[in-house]
């Protein structure tokens, strides 16, 4: 039990600086226009590496994640907002996986 | 109080999203064996999701300190981008004390709505990231206790939420800007190079996804470098 609370120490407590002490030390404005540039395209690049290719996977079934990737998408580029794209893809995923069930 | 309201808003979707997502952990780390309060004190105090998968996955193999360390330094590292990219965006209430706590709800997701703004608010920031650690809590209470009650395929099709946020985050902007469509493209291909290529598949996906983006925003970067300003005017 002492080995949980020291695991969480170094879990939580790594996480919580790694985010932190950037923000809370950072006060100057970044001129370099490589590094304004780099800070521009990360959060994108992120979100992106992050999706792919696990979305497909992520309903163990790659016919019912492809489909809620396709809805995703579509939902996504009529600017559909963050809740209504998640709603939007899970429940494409829940039909195919409805029609596999009942098949 | 209007600014703490507008973020608290703004934070619905990510809140629903987290609450999916982190009962999916509840109901994984009480399969691994931890109790349900040290399930729900994990994503309290964390508030993140490779992590902490990765972190119960260290605990219980046993790892080793220095293993969790390790590991979350690396999975966690692209915050430290994303503050050092808030810092450049937030207004100049938002200091001292208020970014060491703030900080702390430095997410994914939680980063890329805020990015959004002009310039970022305390108020806003902490209204934006009420709702998300509220569901990543709950969430996370609700899937170790009563997870098995829901039907699997309902379970299985939440799983797909928080990737359809992450579409929702990111196409929009892609529409707009032939950049950031194509520093989104590098960075899908090179993750699914390292999930699909012999040898990069070992990598731990933590490693590999920020591997993978610091590849593309770097290439981005160099290959078509943002002029004075752009970062409103893309985003806004």
């Amino acid at each position: 039990m002492v080995d949980f609370f020291i695991y969480l120490l170094i879990l939580s407590g790594s996480t919580y600086l790694i985010r932190a002490v950037p923000l809370a030390l950072f006060k100057r404005t970044i001129n370099n226009r490589f590094v304004r540039s780099f800070l521009y395209y990360i959060p994108y690049a992120v979100l992106a590496a992050m999706t792919f290719p696990a979305i497909i996977y992520s309903t163990g079934n790659i016919a019912s994640g492809f489909v809620g990737l396709l809805v995703g998408i579509i939902f996504a580029f009529k600017k559909k907002s963050l809740t209504v794209v998640a709603i939007a893809a899970s429940l494409g995923a829940l039909f195919v996986e409805l029609i596999i069930m009942l098949f | 109080m209007k600014l703490y309201l507008k973020g608290l808003k703004a934070g619905v979707p990510i809140g629903l999203g987290y609450l999916s997502v982190s009962f999916t952990f509840g109901i994984m780390a009480v399969s691994l064996g931890f109790d349900w309060w040290q399930a729900v004190i994990i994503s309290a105090l964390t508030l993140t999701s490779a992590g902490q998968l990765a972190g119960i996955e260290v605990m219980v193999s046993p790892g080793g300190y220095l293993t969790m360390l390790i590991s979350q330094l690396t999975i966690n590292m692209r915050y430290s981008f994303m503050s050092v990219s808030l810092s450049q965006k937030v207004s100049p209430k938002f200091k001292g004390i208020k970014r060491w706590l703030l900080g702390f709800f430095m997410t994914d997701e939680i980063f890329a709505v805020a990015s959004n703004e002009k310039t970022v608010e305390p108020k806003f920031f902490l209204g934006l990231s009420t709702l998300p650690w509220v569901g990543w809590t709950l969430g996370t209470l609700l899937g170790a206790l009563i997870g098995n009650v829901l039907p699997p395929i309902i379970m299985a099709s939440l799983c797909i939420a928080i990737y359809g946020m992450f579409l929702a985050i990111i196409i929009p902007p892609a529409k707009k800007s032939r950049s950031i469509f194509i520093v989104i493209v590098i960075a899908s291909l090179l993750h699914c190079a390292f999930y699909y290529l012999p040898v990069l598949k070992e990598i731990p996906s933590g490693i590999s996804i920020s591997i993978s983006a610091i590849l593309a925003a770097a290439l981005g970067a160099l290959l078509f470098p943002i002029k004075r300003g752009q970062e409103e005017a893309e985003n806004g």
